[in-house]
């Protein structure tokens, strides 16, 4: 008994010694749960940034262009409503008066980058061989802020100047290009120019090493006869999964058609609602299913003890101590399960890690444990702890000593 | 019985107490207790099965409320008071000895005696150690006193429930049949020490007994039957000592 310990602690601390197998149990129960609860959310948290390491990859959140042009039926003095209207065909067009869109849209608190591009498809040739590309027009200084493509350069160097440009690994591959060679990129207006390979990038995404090519916005504006214009702008946001709401309010502020990539991968993300509510489902169960196992041992301790707890009052312990000795029993089971639970995801992690790979040793998706998500799970688990004691101290707290006593 | 001078410890007026109020099996318990404990006074409380001692013990001990009457710990009302209030009261007042010896089995002799101090105070502090030692030297346990509860013999936990119920330096010790589970030789040791820590501390004591052996050893010997005093006298065949 040290001196510094108040008198609940001590207690409570003897009495689960005392039922040291009902709290070993309790705590290994706990446990279990603590770690499929830590576990199922670094899972959650690891999906969730593999989505975006995938996707936010090579495309930018929000892609803001010129709205769609409708066909409007003329509409005369008594004259029926067209009963059929033919779309219009939408020929590629610059973002109206662009700069005044660029500077409103990087305003908007939750953009911290903006840039201008021109993009629309092309063909890439060298000898015989020719490819059909997305040709991508860039500001290099100001797109490098919205999509890391500066980090994906394998060969070469990001320097585009006005002949140079940027290709994939796949399509190097397919015309035989390296760095310094040139390759002629045309278009549907009849446009050609030849270029200098100065760099090769690799996105991991086959098909974008396949068809992405990037030059200047200067020649991409010549190519895709689009002089002083640029067809979109994209915007990084804060946050990734808040794109949406950043859209439509770039959408109400510009009048321009903004898009996110929330919207462009719903059905990413309908999968991944799906793996959060399944998720969150089964971690609220596991969670109360460990509530309840703290709370039946604890009510099982305040029968056993029935006649302690009213020695202990009838030798002037208060109903307050006698309350709060409970409550630490079970909050010291809830940390000290969600510490064991810390160390049982620690290794399902590890098991995870050695099946979860690809045929070349490179994990399916990346998995890591965050400090803060122990830290976390710690308090938490002692809150469901007090709070799962409460019933059972209440009930210790109102034990007539009396009864309890006589047994 | 101690003269009128000497200070009341404990002063029961008109202590009325049911069972089952509100039902149609509501028994009254106690009819109307009138009865006065004075410092340093050895009484026994005598009676029948269901003649209600313990109930009477329960609500002299502050663990259960009568339902009409008034009950004066020391000249003090107990009535009304709140419950951390009377539960304070109790810890500092009263010392409780139980038939079972109700040690917690937790903890080891010398902590059981120091659980009433350190509920009060609710840190461990040297002096409660010293004062639990003492206490423990007194009833003649020094040897067993870092011995868990429950690993010492029967007539050795009661010493220990002794040592506890006067851990506080209580004015009254209510003891319920504390020798009714020890064979003859331990209850005769564990009476004596009850009676020399009467002598030497003028504590009043109150014990409940089916043992009329032990009655007859008490200074004051009070009979009920059925939740009435019939009998309350001084015991003649007592020979004080000290």
């Amino acid at each position: 008994m040290n001196r510094f310990t108040p008198f609940e602690l001590i207690a409570a601390l003897r009495f689960m010694r005392e039922g040291a197998m009902q709290t070993l149990l309790i705590v290994f129960g706990v446990g279990l749960g603590g770690g499929v609860i830590i576990f199922m959310s670094a899972a959650l948290a690891g999906l969730q940034a593999n989505i975006v390491r995938r996707t936010l990859n090579f495309q930018a959140p929000i892609v803001v262009s010129a709205p769609d042009r409708v066909a409007r039926p003329l509409r005369g003095d008594g004259a029926a409503e067209a009963a059929l209207v033919q779309p219009r065909s939408q020929q590629l067009r610059s973002i109206d008066q662009w700069q005044k869109v660029l500077a409103a849209i990087g305003r908007l608190p939750e953009v911290t980058a903006a840039t201008p591009v021109v993009s629309g498809p092309g063909f890439a040739l060298r000898g015989d061989a020719n490819r059909a590309v997305s040709i991508t027009g860039i500001e290099p200084e100001t797109y490098f802020a919205v999509v890391a493509l500066a980090d994906k350069v394998v060969a070469g160097r990001v320097e585009l100047g006005t002949t140079g440009i940027l290709i994939g690994t796949e399509l190097a591959k397919d015309l035989g290009a390296a760095i310094g060679d040139k390759l002629r990129l045309t278009t549907a207006t009849g446009a050609a120019l030849t270029l200098d390979v100065t760099g090769i990038f690799d996105f991991g995404n086959k098909s974008v090493n396949e068809r992405s090519v990037f030059v200047s916005l200067r020649t991409a504006q010549n190519l895709l006869n689009l002089i002083g214009g640029v067809s979109s702008i994209e915007v990084r946001v804060r946050d990734p999964f808040g794109a949406e709401d950043v859209a439509q309010a770039i959408h109400g502020a510009t009048g321009q058609q903004a898009d996110s990539w929330i919207r462009t991968n719903a059905q990413f993300f309908t999968a991944m609602s799906a793996q959060i509510v399944t998720n969150t489902l089964i971690r609220v169960f596991v969670g109360l299913t460990v509530a309840l196992g703290i709370a039946s041992v604890l009510i099982v301790s305040v029968v056993q003890k029935g006649a302690e707890i009213g020695i202990l009052r009838a030798m002037g312990t208060t109903r307050g101590q006698v309350l709060r000795l409970f409550l630490i029993q079970g909050g010291f089971m809830g940390l000290a399960g969600s510490l064991l639970g810390s160390v049982l995801a620690y290794g399902f992690l590890l098991v995870f890690r050695a099946v979860a790979q690809n045929p070349d040793g490179t994990p399916i998706f990346i998995l890591e444990m965050e400090p803060p998500l122990f830290a976390v799970a710690a308090v938490g688990a002692t809150v469901v702890g007090l709070v799962a004691a409460v019933v059972p101290a209440l009930r210790a707290a109102r034990l007539d000593p009396v009864v309890a006593i006589r047994g | 019985m101690a003269d009128a001078a000497t200070p009341v410890t404990l002063r029961l007026e008109g202590v009325r107490k049911s069972y089952g109020i509100g039902t149609p099996v509501a028994t009254e318990v106690l009819h109307g207790i009138d009865l006065v404990l004075r410092q340093g006074e050895f009484a026994a409380l005598i009676g029948p099965s269901g003649s209600g001692k313990s109930t009477l013990l329960n609500v002299i001990g502050l663990l259960d409320h009568p339902d009409t009457g008034r009950i004066l710990i020391e000249e003090q009302a107990t009535q009304g008071l709140e419950d951390d209030v009377r539960t304070r009261l109790r810890g500092r007042a009263i010392g409780f000895v139980f038939q079972h010896h109700h040690l917690l089995p937790e903890f080891t002799a010398l902590e059981n005696v120091m659980m009433p101090l350190l509920a009060a105070r609710g840190r461990p502090d040297d002096e409660m150690r010293a004062r639990a030692a003492g206490l423990l030297d007194r009833v003649g346990l020094t040897p067993w006193r870092d011995h868990m509860a429950n690993d010492i013999s029967g007539g050795q936990q009661q010493r220990v429930a002794i040592a506890r119920a006067l851990a506080t330096h209580p004015p009254l010790v209510l003891a319920d049949e504390p020798t009714g589970n020890l064979d003859t030789r331990s209850a005769d040791g564990v009476f004596d020490l009850m009676r020399e820590i009467n002598v030497a501390n003028r504590t009043t004591f109150l014990i409940v007994t089916h043992d009329p052996r032990l009655a007859q050893r008490c200074d004051r010997i009070v009979e009920l039957v059925d939740g009435r005093i019939v009998a309350d006298a001084a015991n003649a065949n007592v020979v004080r000592r000290g």
